[in-house]
Formats: structure tokens, sequence, C-alpha cells
């Protein structure tokens, strides 16, 4: 960014999934916003920044069909028609079927980059100057009217909110003093994507294996993406394995239900914790995404709430501006706050509960846990509700979520 | 305060009432001060406002500047609070109240936001004496402390243009109002200072509609506007027994 100012009503710092979204949702509504990431997009779309893939829940893709974001990544969006769930190789398991909600494909499995790209296009598209490349924020000025965001690189940008989508280490949060909740799991979590010789016919696998869970994610193609949670004192070491040694160790946890493995890609590995923001707002800055909350990955509701967070908080700017009102103000920030705070924190404990009951090896728990698996599975209500809830289309939900114009 | 006290010898103000909100104007626009309650009653009423005012004029409330161009005149503007959002909506704004020191305070504020809006210290008469007509005369909170409530109306009803239409916000006398408003909102929850209301001058709809039919309007709609005490909320009711809003057109 050249040096100088630029004047808008909302700045996005973080041009990640979520800030990108944002972006989108604004734009599409006539804010002015503008979206500062430091890397280029470009960047961020190369396969060796991100191999992850993400899980996108029905409520989600109604929030990226409504920025008009998700016919660009669609062809790379591999329907999920089943999830099994078991408790390590128990022959006890919960089983989701589509079937059962009779509402289309559960979700969808996207690769983070085609996510990014089709988000960073359709911004592009709804307002070419929108996504700013290449600033870093050095330093925020929140005052009563404005914020203003100084770049390193010595160039102002004015406006009347400020979003932190900067991640799990965001500035924002810190420059403003939230504090946070945090945790580490001893887990780290290893990713990465494998091609198999059979078809996994759109099923998606979660076994709670005593390390903790391990998932294979239907991608396009004979394709699937592993989400493998080790604990910390064993994972280095199946990470410093060479190729034959590392597809080994899969092959173990994996089966052989597809037929024959092979590793593509890099393998990519990060420590699992849990971080909840004390609070999403302060004066002129609201949080969103990775910045407010991070979870286990367990049940792949990471991105998930953060776009319901997206969804909320382009509902309250663009209703409170299209009352000649202060996207920025105390009553604005005051309701996106209520609204999804006690959501996450909901989704933040269920994540935590869910990981320290099944990542052990505990005989009795075991027992237990097969039992309740074993007994959701057959109360039909039940189930459907648990089903919903991962779907994200339960609760007090925004205009974009229930498919309605922003 | 004399010119206030003459305007009131001749015309709808009373000057205790004026004197009660110039002490407190300068606090009008601190969000958590003590006007907070006003600022989150806001957004419902701007919500009825520019719904109201889109559908007699045939424009989208889902614009940013849905009120383009409409030439509104908000009396009792206070320190701004409606002006402001009605101009950012698009409005030409005309914002008038009896109290000097409210318009010093909005025309700072306005100043300071890059807003333009024509403020003056003036009264409904004054204006309606000098043959001026809007789209639409929007008063708020205002005909409950007004000494005549008929002449008060009929000056409005003469400031809006044929085709045009008239907003008000008001709390009726009812028993509910009074357990609500003045029980309530001054002795329990503090929200506004004591003695700001006085139960016998809140208006029925009726009565309004009575004086506005004389005048040449039209009763067109009514809402309620209710407090939840859960969520801190106000929202759109059929409720009119405490805070109600009306419009009425001029065919």
């Amino acid at each position: 960014m050249a040096a100088g100012r630029m004047d808008c009503d909302v700045a996005v710092v973080g041009g990640g999934m979520a800030g990108l979204t944002l972006g989108c949702a604004l734009a599409g509504a006539g804010v002015r916003v503008r979206v500062l990431e430091p890397q280029p997009v470009s960047a961020q779309t190369d396969p060796g920044f991100d191999g992850r893939t993400t899980a996108i829940a029905a409520g989600s893709r109604a929030v990226l069909e409504a920025v008009g974001a998700w016919p660009a990544m669609a062809a790379d969006a591999q329907p999920i028609l089943d999830i099994r769930v078991s408790d390590g190789h128990s022959p006890l398991f919960l089983h989701y079927d589509h079937r059962a909600l009779g509402d289309g494909p559960m979700g969808h499995i996207v690769e983070n980059r085609a996510i990014r790209r089709a988000l960073a296009d359709r911004l592009a598209a709804l307002d070419p100057g929108a996504l700013v490349e290449g600033v870093r924020i050095a330093a925020a000025e929140r005052g009563a009217r404005r914020a203003v965001l100084h770049a390193a690189d010595g160039g102002q940008t004015s406006c009347r909110l400020v979003v932190a989508a900067d991640g799990r280490r965001s500035a924002m949060r810190q420059e403003a003093g939230i504090r946070t909740a945090e945790w580490r799991y001893r887990q780290t979590g290893i990713v990465c994507t494998v091609e198999h010789a059979r078809d996994h016919g759109g099923a998606a696998q979660e076994r709670f294996l005593p390390a903790g869970p391990f998932a294979i994610l239907p991608m396009t193609g004979r394709r699937s993406s592993i989400v493998w949670t080790e604990r910390d004192d064993i994972a280095p070491a199946i990470l410093a394995l060479d190729e034959a040694g590392f597809a080994e160790e899969l092959g173990l946890r994996f089966g052989d239900y597809l037929g024959d493995l092979r590793v593509v890609g890099p393998v990519f590995s990060y420590p699992l914790g849990l971080l909840h923001a004390e609070t999403y707002v302060a004066a002129r800055l609201a949080l969103i995404g990775d910045a407010a909350h991070a979870i286990h990955p367990i049940a792949g509701q990471g991105l998930n709430i953060g776009l319901r967070d997206v969804a909320a908080l382009a509902e309250v700017t663009v209703d409170t501006m299209r009352l000649g009102l202060d996207p920025g103000g105390a009553v604005a920030l005051d309701r996106y706050e209520r609204w999804r705070r006690p959501d996450n924190a909901t989704m933040l404990a269920v994540t935590d509960g869910l990981n320290r009951l099944f990542s052990n090896d505990l005989a009795p728990l075991r027992t237990l846990r097969d039992a309740g698996l074993a007994a959701v599975n057959r109360a039909a209500p039940l189930k459907r509700l648990f089903m919903r809830h991962a779907m994200g289309l339960v609760g007090d939900l925004p205009r974009m979520i229930r498919g309605e114009a922003l | 305060m004399a010119q206030s006290a003459e305007m009131q010898a001749r015309g709808t103000v009373d000057a205790d009432e004026v004197r009660r909100f110039a002490d407190i104007a300068a606090e009008w626009w601190d969000p958590d001060g003590k006007f907070a309650p006003l600022h989150r009653f806001n957004p419902v009423r701007l919500a009825y406002l520019r719904d109201a005012l889109c559908e007699r004029f045939g424009r989208s409330p889902r614009s940013m500047r849905p009120l383009e161009g409409l030439r509104l005149l908000d009396i009792g503007c206070g320190g701004g609070l409606i002006a402001e959002p009605l101009a950012r909506m698009g409005a030409t704004v005309t914002g008038v109240d009896a109290a000097e020191r409210n318009i010093a305070v909005a025309r700072a504020h306005a100043a300071e936001e890059g807003v333009e809006i024509d403020y003056r210290a003036t009264t409904a008469e004054s204006l309606a004496g000098a043959g001026e007509a809007f789209d639409a005369v929007i008063a708020l909170e205002v005909v409950e402390h007004v000494a005549d409530l008929a002449l008060f109306l009929e000056s409005c009803a003469a400031l809006v243009r044929p085709g045009g239409a008239m907003a008000l916000a008001t709390l009726n006398r009812t028993p509910k109002s009074f357990l609500f408003a003045i029980v309530g909102a001054e002795y329990v929850m503090r929200w506004l200072p004591r003695g700001t209301h006085d139960w016998r001058k809140f208006p029925r709809p009726s009565e309004i509609a009575a004086v506005l039919g004389r005048a040449g309007l039209r009763l067109d709609d009514t809402a309620g506007m209710t407090y939840d005490p859960l969520s801190g909320d106000w929202r759109r009711s059929r409720d009119l027994s405490v805070n109600y809003m009306l419009f009425a057109v001029k065919d």
C-alpha cells in the first residue's frame, strides 16, 4: 500500500477465510470495507502454505452462498453423505446418514486454498479496491468517533469499526488489552492428504483413538484429508519418520478399507489448544473467528463458528448502518457480543469435553462412552438434534445462515 | 430563557420543560451517559420511521441511503440523535428545538461528524407561520411535553406538504404507562431524572388522531415500542399501552 490515507466504514484486519467472508458480505451490502492482509493472497493459495481442509457445515455453506463465493468453490467441494463415529476399534459406533435429515449432504470438505481463492475473487468482483494486500498494521488508535490504523509503511486507514480477523495470536486483540482464557492440550494435530485405491463414497470417519481423534474426511476424487491428533510426546517421532515409516503408522490407524494409500503433498503439524477471548468487543473493535476463539478440531467446527460470527457481525453492522447509526458504537457492538459469545462458549465447552472424554483408554470411560454412543445412535430425535447442531442449524440464526438476503 | 418564556406566552413551549432538557443537553451524545437508554431505544424508533417513510415514498429499506432527497423536519431534535441518522440515510434534514443549548450541542456534533443538517432554535409555530413545507414532519417524544397539544399538532400538520406524512412517538395515558414510564423509568431504573414526565400530559392515540383528522391528516399506522427486560432490547409490537409511534399522511 502506498503511504496515504484511506477512509472507509469498516476495516477488517486479516484476510483469512473469516475476514474475506466478512469483506464480501459487507461490500455486497454497500458498506465501504477494506480488508487489510499482510501476505499476498497468491502466497496463501499455494499448496505449501496451508494443506488443510475445512468441513463446511450446511450453515456455513449458506453464508458462502449468500456472499456469492460458493459457486467458485463448488467444484472443489466434496459432499459428506455419511459420518461414522467409532470408539477405537470397538464395534459400537454412531452412524449419521444424511438421509435421516432429508436435507441433502451434511456438509462439504473443501481445501482451504480453494475457499480463499474463491473469496478473494468474489471480493475483488464486488469492490476491486476492497482487498489491500501487503499491509502490516503497526498501531491502532481507537477514538470516540473513529479509529485510525497505522500501517508499518506509514499509510493510514480511518474507519468507524475495526474488525480483528487476524487469527489466534491476534495483534489487534492484544493491542486492545483483551485477555484470553487458554490452555494447551498435550496433543499435536497432524494434517495431510492421502490418495486411495477405492472410492470413499462420501463417507467421513471419526475414530476416537486413545491418543485423540483420528478423522478421515472425503475430498474430491479418490482423496481424503487426514486430521490426526497425536500425543505431544509421540508426535515428534512420527513426524521424524521417513515416507515409508510415516505411511506405515498412518496405515495402522487408517485401515485398509479404501485399499492402498499414498500420502500426497506435505505433512503439516500444529499444537492443539483452546482459546477464548474474555470479551469480543472494545471501543470501535470487534473480534471474529480465531481471534475470538480457537477450539479443538475434534468436531471440525472451527471455521463454522467463525462464519457464524461473520454472519452475525455483518447483520448487526448492515442493520445499524441502514438506520444511519454508528457500526462501531456501543449499542451495535453490545448486540454482537451478546449474540455470539454464549453460543461460542457452548461449542468450546462441548468440544473440550468431548476431547477429554474420548482421548484416553480408561476402561470404565470406554464402556460408558460406548454405551452413550450406542444410545444416541438408537434415539433418533436426539441424534437429529446433534446432527442439526453440528450442521450449524440450531439457535438464534443470522439471516445469511437461514438462507435469507443480508 | 427570556426568549422561551416569551414563546410560551404565545405558543406551545413549556418553559420549565425546556430548561430541564437544556441542563442535560451536553450529555446527549454519550452512549454510556445519562442518555444511554435513549441510545438503546433509538434503533427501534429509527427503524419504524425508515420503514414507514420507505413505504410512503416508495423506497427500499435495504438501501444504505433509503431517504435520499426527502426533506424532513425533526421537531424537538434535542442533541440530534434522530436528525443525524436521518441525514446519514440520505434525507435533507431541518432540526428544530426550542432550547438554544440543544441546538448548539447538535450543531457542534454534526460539524464534527461531517453531517450537514439545518439546525434552528425555533418552534413549529414559527416555521408554520413562515409557510415552510416538508415531505415529512417528525416529532419524537415531544407531544407529551407541549403546553397545548392541539395547537402544536395543528402547527405540525400545516408544515406537511400535500402527499406528505407526519410521525410521532409518545407515551399513552394508561395505568400500565404510569407504572412503567413514571414509577419504572424514573424511580426504579432511574433511566430518566424524576419529574421528566407528567403522566397527565400523555396523549392517547385516539386523542392525537382526532386533532390530526381535523387538520387534514389521516392516521395510517400505529405501533408499540416494547422493552424486553431480559435482553435489554426494544422491539416493535402491537401493544400501544406504554410507548407508541404513530404515522399519519396528508392525501
